[in-house]
């Protein structure tokens, strides 16, 4: 069985359609990419799994594991294990980060019926996990993302999902803001969670991404549609060729 | 110049003229304090309870809110002390001298008096009646209002604490001032606190009550010049009680003063702060918390007067409002001709938790100064969908994800107190809020 089925899915926001019939199926253990021109519907994809309010689906089937994910709030979709890397990571004035990863480990592990983690393990965990990725303990009291750079906000997102460990990892764009040596850093540690169990999707502008993060499979989004799928080397051709092709099939 | 015809007396207004009038010959004070009483009365008498065309009380119009006047509280019997053994517990974990106040009057053996060098302690129904000379000196004139709450106040005063501290004296121990109320009935206590010249002290005052019951407190303080004063009022009174405070500072010179409302309780609750800056280069920082629910109503209504040049004041004002509750925040910054280079910047925010809860706000600066940095902003809304998203995509359930944020919001508030004990009991209150809210 697939770990995520979407099928003919139809959402709209605010009466404007935006995706169009959307099918997507992604196997456990597989990463595939998602490319496409702006406004394709790219983070709508991503915050229709993460199950974002504004957007309303019309019609269409999302499954994970085989199980109903339209039905479920977005907290229960991430106890389930979907993670979404935020295109745009929001700031929390006031929350620490230590605050926040830990009372959403916490939930997530609560929601599945584990125990709490205690405070000596999670610090410990915590602390290797930014250790890897290059990210300061001190940044770690500071609210989330408040003052951080455009790179430190994307690789707090990947650190939250090291640590939240999803079965399904959405990242939109997490490539966008890095210099060349936080591209790197992150892109390792995604890599270091590629597993058998675990599936991703790839949401990027750029080839240069999917040297690091090399993928099984390549879509393309157009007007809220996969318009084609390939292998790693559609991304090439893609980089060459842009998206004129397929701006004229989708009209 | 009333132009319009005095209206006949409500149920309330009769109730405290005739109050009055019964209590008048056992109230304590003689002489300038009984004209003291007198003349607030008359004024009481010709205005009435405070209304909504009364500019300063728009929003709180006390004489439709005070349906009836409690009788005046009698003194406390064992059983109200037994009552009122445990008043003050939120505080608990604050190391500090509890003088405790049951229904309004001074209770020596609920209190610590332990003699300490530099701190003089006295009851104020006791220095009222002896004519003490702090008293006479102070009462009814350290911050002079207009104001009827404060009138009423003065009229009606029978306990409170007088507290002197002497110059260049550094009381260890916060002192803690617990009212708690015990019957249905009104109480009226008047404090003065002097802080003299250099003197460090920190003051708490909570107010607490189960039953239905009216307070009209009111605290006169004297900051000395280079004093460094912490004053944290904690308002946890009955879900039916009418709160007033009046709080009438002044402060001298360089100076540093430190001022917190935490208010979660009462039905109907007016807190006004009366603040002058006497003396040049003080820092001031007024700030508040308020947590409402249900039909909750409580308004803060400050005014900052700077007189002498060069001080700072910061004024922040955070409500988290649910149910049908009502938040009020009234903040004035008066800058005088002669207080250049003054430093005055006022914040208020309300989080509204509910679609039928209300927040008002009126900042106000009024500035005769030409040298002088100024401001002020307020924002109301509800919590940020965006912010709850973020939160529940990474696994926090709604409600958790709602107390994170409100926790913070007060947060910012808070963390500006400098006794750290202080603010985890202020936070693990705020916490305590939000559990009860389901
Ligand atoms: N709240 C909204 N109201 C109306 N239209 C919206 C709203 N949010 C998104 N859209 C529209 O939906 C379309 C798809 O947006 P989406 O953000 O999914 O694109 P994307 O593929 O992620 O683009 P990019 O590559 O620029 O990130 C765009 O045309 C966008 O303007
Ligand atoms: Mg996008």
């Amino acid at each position: 069985m697939a770990l995520l089925e979407i099928k003919k899915l139809h959402v709209e926001i605010d009466g404007k359609k935006i995706l169009n019939g959307l099918d997507l199926t992604i196997e456990k253990g597989k990463v595939h990419a998602i490319m496409g021109p702006n406004g394709s519907g790219k983070s709508t994809l991503a915050y229709v799994l993460a199950g974002k309010a504004d957007y309303k689906v019309t019609s269409g089937e999302v499954l994970f594991n085989g199980e109903n994910v339209l039905a479920m709030q977005p907290d229960e979709r991430a106890a389930k294990g979907i993670f979404l890397a935020f295109q745009y990571p929001m700031e929390i004035p006031g929350v620490a980060t230590m605050t926040f990863l830990r009372t959403a480990l916490n939930a997530q592990r609560k929601h599945r019926g584990e125990v709490e983690l205690s405070t000596p393990d999670f610090m410990k965990r915590v602390r290797e996990t930014a250790a890897k990725l290059s990210i300061d303990t001190e940044m770690l009291r500071r609210a989330v993302n408040v003052g951080f750079s455009g790179g430190e906000k994307k690789r707090n997102e990947i650190l939250q999902m090291s640590m939240l460990e999803p079965r399904l990892a959405v990242l939109d764009e997490t490539d966008s803001g890095l210099d060349i040596d936080a591209l790197k850093i992150v892109s390792e540690g995604v890599n270091r969670l590629r597993s058998p169990e675990r599936s991703m999707i790839v949401i990027t502008h750029y080839q240069r991404l999917l040297d690091y993060i090399v993928p099984d499979v390549v879509h393309v989004l157009s007007k809220g549609r996969v318009v084609k799928t390939g292998g790693k080397e559609l991304a090439l051709e893609l980089e060459a060729k842009g998206y004129a092709e397929f701006a004229d099939e989708a009209a | 110049m009333n132009a319009e015809v005095r209206k006949i007396k409500t149920a309330a207004e009769l109730a405290l003229v005739d109050a009055y009038a019964a209590a008048k010959p056992k109230l304590p004070g003689t002489g300038a304090l009984k004209a003291l009483r007198e003349e607030a009365f008359k004024r009481f008498d010709a205005e009435g309870l405070p209304h909504r065309r009364v500019e300063e009380w728009k929003y709180t119009d006390l004489r439709a809110l005070m349906r009836d006047l409690k009788p005046l509280a009698a003194a406390p019997d064992a059983k109200a002390k037994a009552l009122a053994k445990n008043a003050g517990k939120l505080l608990a974990s604050v190391e500090s001298r509890k003088l405790v106040f049951v229904d309004g009057a001074f209770v020596a053996e609920l209190s610590d008096l332990t003699p300490e060098a530099g701190l003089t302690i006295t009851s104020m129904a006791q220095a009222l009646a002896k004519g003490d000379a702090l008293v006479t000196a102070h009462v009814g004139k350290v911050v002079a209002t207009n104001d009827v709450a404060v009138a009423l106040n003065t009229a009606l005063m029978g306990d409170g604490a007088v507290i002197r501290i002497a110059a260049g004296a550094s009381i260890a121990r916060p002192i803690h001032l617990v009212f708690a109320a015990t019957t249905p009935s009104s109480m009226f206590t008047r404090s003065l606190v002097v802080i003299e010249k250099g003197a460090r002290a920190m003051l708490l005052e909570s107010h607490e009550g189960a039953s239905d019951y009216q307070v009209n407190a009111a605290l006169e303080m004297v900051v000395g010049d280079d004093a460094h004063v912490d004053h944290v009022k904690i308002v946890s009174d009955g879900a039916a009680a009418l709160h007033v405070s009046s709080l009438m500072a002044s402060v001298g010179a360089h100076a540093r003063f430190n001022d917190f409302s935490f208010t979660t309780g009462g039905a109907v609750v007016r807190s006004q702060l009366f603040l002058r800056f006497d003396g040049e280069g003080t820092v001031a920082n007024i700030r508040g918390a308020t947590l409402l629910k249900d039909r909750q109503h409580a308004d803060i209504t400050l005014v900052a007067d700077h007189v002498a040049k060069g001080c700072q004041s910061r004024e922040i004002f955070k409500s988290v409002l649910d149910g049908e509750s009502r938040g009020v925040f009234q903040g004035k910054i008066i800058v005088r001709p002669k207080a250049q280079k003054t430093d005055g910047r006022m914040m208020t925010r309300a989080l509204l938790l509910s679609e039928t809860a209300e927040a008002d706000n009126k900042p106000e600066l009024e500035i005769f100064a030409d040298d002088v940095q100024c401001g002020h902003g307020a924002t109301a809304g509800a919590l940020d969908e965006d912010l709850l998203f973020y939160l529940k995509a990474r696994g926090i359930p709604a409600r958790e994800a709602e107390a994170l944020l409100i926790q913070a919001f007060i947060g910012e508030a808070v963390e500006g107190i400098e006794h750290a004990g202080l603010r985890e009991v202020l936070m693990e209150a705020a916490v305590a809020w939000l559990k009860a809210r389901g």
